[in-house]
């Protein structure tokens, strides 16, 4: 069914912009070479989020963090191994996507933990790589409490992630 | 600022770990493999944000998205009350909102930077309430059919691969209503320059 979702909504766009007389053709190259700089203006910003998660992980920083926060985590009913799931997914969207994968393809799609690893990656959102890009583009400086609203947002996700599959999947 | 603190700690906490670990060799390959990645994967995006950025041209000259917008608007005056007046920064709102509900966070983006370019307008460099609310909303996912996911789960061979859809949606609005209560109540006390 979801296969259906991306050509309709292309199709459906294209035939009502042509019912409106709307030059199509060049009005989707328009808003492609827009695309283009758009596309550059983000390398900067990733260039610097994914040396550091690489440097972290490399370090092993990123499990001795792990070790630190597990059992905090398993009090409230979260498994130790999605914590670097948790700490990598804020920062890059393709690395939390790598480990989800890993603990999916370990643990069992259908076992708990992978099930956690997917609705985490589901409901969450690559939080700092956003706010690099969104504020970077529009110059802001002054972040005021964005970032603390952010993760706090990303908490209580992580934490309704795994409450959600032991309410639906027991 | 808060972008800068994060980018030194996470390159001295390496260094630190490379030091104690013993895993300096790795840290450096790391250190330039990363910068490496980040090319690439923007090489590797780039398409889908041209297509993308041209599929949402053509929804701004029909006027596609005019409409769109109209379906949010009410809900979004709430959220952006000083963005309500401009109608294309509400326009470039209620598109990019769209887009991260259907999980095209790549059509996403560019939408978001336009909104959040015209909200900074004026703000010399300080993010105004409205704005702190937009990105909070943005890093929060309300993605509807976690496309991507799904993908991986089929793969790992999950019985169903969107038996997750109810739990993700529980945890999407948990996580997203947290995040504007804490917006909401951090603008009660945050000074306006910091």
């Amino acid at each position: 069914m979801t296969s259906y979702i991306i050509p309709c909504l292309l199709a459906f766009v294209v035939l009502f912009a042509l019912g409106r007389k709307t030059d199509v053709y060049n009005a989707l190259v328009q808003g492609a070479e827009n695309g283009l700089n758009i596309t550059f203006h983000i390398v900067p910003a990733l260039i610097a989020l994914l040396t550091g998660v690489s440097m972290l992980r490399a370090s092993g920083a990123l499990d001795w963090f792990t070790a630190l926060l597990s059992p905090a985590m398993e009090t409230i009913g979260i498994p130790s191994e999605v914590i670097s799931l948790m700490l990598i997914r804020p920062l890059s969207g393709s690395g939390g996507l790598a480990i989800g994968a890993e603990l999916m393809a370990e643990h069992g799609a259908d076992s708990t933990i992978g099930r956690i690893a997917a609705v985490m990656l589901g409901s969450s959102e690559t939080t700092f790589y956003t706010v690099a890009v969104y504020y970077g583009a529009a110059g802001i400086i002054r972040t005021r409490y964005t970032i603390p609203a952010a993760i706090i947002a990303d908490i209580a996700g992580f934490f309704c992630s795994a409450l959600a599959v032991y309410l639906f999947f027991g | 600022m808060a972008m800068a603190w994060i980018f030194t700690a996470m390159i001295v906490i390496s260094v630190l770990f490379g030091i104690c670990n013993g895993t300096m060799d790795a840290v450096s390959a790391a250190a330039l493999s990363g910068a490496n990645d980040a090319v690439t994967l923007c090489i590797s995006l780039l398409g889908v944000i041209c297509l993308w950025s041209g599929v949402l041209e053509v929804m701004n000259q029909s006027g596609l998205s005019e409409k769109l917008a109209a379906l949010f608007r009410p809900f979004l005056r709430k959220i952006f009350p000083d963005a309500a007046n401009d109608p294309v920064t509400l326009s470039a709102i209620s598109a990019n909102i769209s887009a991260n509900l259907l999980g095209i966070g790549n059509a996403a983006t560019p939408l978001g930077i336009q909104a959040s370019k015209r909200m900074a307008r004026g703000c010399n460099g300080t993010a105004s309430d409205s704005l702190c609310r937009f990105i909070v909303l943005n890093t929060a996912s309300i993605q509807l059919i976690p496309a991507t996911v799904a993908g991986v789960r089929a793969a790992c061979g999950a019985a169903e691969p969107f038996d997750i859809l109810p739990a993700v949606w529980f945890s999407s609005v948990l996580s997203v209503a947290a995040g504007l209560l804490a917006a909401r109540i951090f603008q009660l006390f945050w000074r306006k320059d910091r």
